[in-house]
């Protein structure tokens, strides 16, 4: 239950990075947006079993990471979360595509590498991701969404879904708090007590969507989400977008990782 | 100042299933009266409440707020006039920030971001938790959540605050700043509650509803102290009124 409790209070921490005021923060949400598609587009076009190529990629999270003082524990802890899933889309890969590959003196079947390729680039286009929200908050990606002309009915289910979530983990903790005060020594709830266990929450969740709902109308909400004051498009932000894109470009288009292995070692392939 | 009015007329109301929540309701409330709105629970004060301001709407009768009858139609005018705290905080609370919140009402109804700014730090300071600003909803005390819900609402600028149970589940300390709060405020209020004290305190006007009916209206002076009809609705005299637990002596406040 204190894990429940845990990932309440951890529900917050993204919004509480979003808040911080370094020049990453700064750059115009639209902007981050488009970098982060562009570089997810990039990263995602390579050939399945690209492994080295996809390295260079890396860098930008790095740059995010350090230049918007973001800690890398707790993000790469999110990302755990989603690993299994990339595996399991993976996994099967080395079973399949036997037909083997000879890097340096080990022969290895390529199903390896295209799983390793899989794992790589989703992580980075999973980290990514989770950096934008960080970077950015979830009220301003909105805003960025709507100024890319995303129908509002779309932006405004992900915000009140996204704003929903402790909610309904709230009302659930509160319920299995009650439950297991009345059923003491039993881990989890009964099979048999489950059905209305989550009927209940499902109305509870309901009236509580409604009240809050109702608030919103007193307070003049129209469906239009306003999240204050509109930044304006600079010129750094269109800088830091060309810059970026031109890396991304330029690393699937040149394999960085072997020039810069042959610009030390003078061997090419 | 007619346009502070706010009247009901006759107003009658039941839920789908068939229990009758408000039956023949009519009062007024004139301009910068506080009013508290008593009487135990289910005796329909909250249903109340939101009829009176178009979240639910009557079956029979009518509400007015100024001159202008409360409809689908009038409904957003109207809204931005009263200002609805609602008994559960996080119902009303639900942006990321303390700041978003606040200024949440004034965005929606157009004003331009340094009004907006100037509207959220005013009503921050009144209620004393301009330090807050920027800080979770969701992350704040329950003293806390409760004035952070008073400032969305007096963000707005409301000629009229409608509260329910705006002292229920708070600390002594946190209750007393509640009051003494509502205290200050020049609005016209109405506070439905079952904090009897607090109505003693703050409302000079009290209406007692009973089974969905007014049971009586009148200054708070003479209704708190009328033990018999209190019992009868099944509320009791304020503790402060009541006779010393200890020697049985009584206060004779009034």
């Amino acid at each position: 239950m204190s894990n429940i409790l845990n990932s309440l209070y951890n529900m917050g921490l993204l919004d509480d990075l979003a808040r911080k005021k370094t020049f990453i923060h700064r750059i115009h949400p639209a902007i981050k947006l488009l970098t982060t598609i562009v570089y997810i587009i990039a990263l995602t076009s390579f050939e399945k079993h690209e492994v080295s190529a996809v390295l260079p990629f890396v860098f930008y999270p790095v740059f995010i990471f350090s230049f918007a003082e973001i800690p890398v524990i707790p993000v790469l802890k999110r990302v755990l979360l989603v690993e299994p899933l990339i595996i399991g889309i993976g996994i099967l890969n080395p079973l399949f595509d036997n037909y083997s590959v000879v890097l340096g003196d080990i022969a290895i079947s390529r199903g390896w590498l295209t799983f390793l390729s899989i794992l790589i680039k989703c992580s980075l286009a999973v980290t990514a991701g989770i950096l934008l929200v960080a970077t950015t908050g979830m009220d301003r990606l909105a805003f960025a969404l709507r100024v890319l002309k995303i129908p509002r009915v779309f932006v405004l289910q992900l915000l009140l879904t996204y704003r929903y979530i402790w909610l309904l983990i709230e009302e659930a903790l509160r319920m299995i708090q009650a439950y297991s005060m009345r059923a003491p020594g039993r881990k989890g709830i009964r099979i048999s007590d489950l059905g209305s266990f989550l009927g209940q929450m499902l109305l509870r969740a309901l009236d509580r969507a409604q009240r809050i709902y109702q608030a919103m109308n007193l307070r003049g909400f129209t469906g239009e989400y306003n999240a204050g004051k509109a930044p304006k498009i600079r010129f750094r932000d269109l800088v830091y977008l060309m810059a970026w894109s031109l890396f991304f470009v330029i690393a699937r288009t040149y394999n960085i990782a072997v020039l810069i292995g042959v610009l030390f070692t003078g061997v090419g392939r | 100042m007619s346009h502070h009015k706010l009247e009901a007329r006759n107003l009658y109301f039941s839920y789908p299933d068939g229990r009758e929540a408000v039956k023949g309701v009519s009062f007024t409330v004139y301009h910068g009266e506080s009013v508290g709105l008593i009487g135990a629970n289910g005796a329909g004060k909250s249903t109340l409440l939101m009829l009176l301001v178009g979240l639910l709407f009557p079956e029979q009768g009518e509400v007015l707020v100024g001159d202008v009858r409360l409809t689908k139609k009038t409904l957003p005018a109207i809204r931005q006039r009263l200002g609805f705290v609602f008994q559960n905080p996080d119902d009303q609370l639900f942006m990321p920030t303390v700041y978003d919140d606040v200024a949440f009402g004034p965005r929606n109804f157009g004003l331009d971001e340094d009004e907006v700014k100037l509207r959220v730090q005013r009503a921050l300071e009144m209620v004393g938790i301009p330090h807050l600003h920027d800080r979770a909803p969701f992350r704040l005390s329950g003293g806390e959540k409760r004035v952070a819900a008073i400032a969305s609402v007096l963000s707005m600028q409301p000629d009229m605050l409608i509260m329910d149970e705006p002292t229920s589940a708070l600390d002594p300390r946190s209750r007393r700043r509640v009051i003494s709060l509502l205290k200050r405020f020049d609005h016209t209020k109405i506070i439905a509650t079952h904090d009897l004290d607090m109505v003693l305190e703050t409302c000079r006007r009290v209406i007692v509803l009973n089974e969905g009916q007014i049971a009586a209206d009148g200054m708070a002076e003479e209704i708190l102290t009328d033990k018999g009809l209190l019992e009868s609705c099944g509320l009791e005299m304020p503790l402060s009124l009541q006779n010393c637990p200890v020697c049985g002596a009584s206060k004779g406040i009034f």
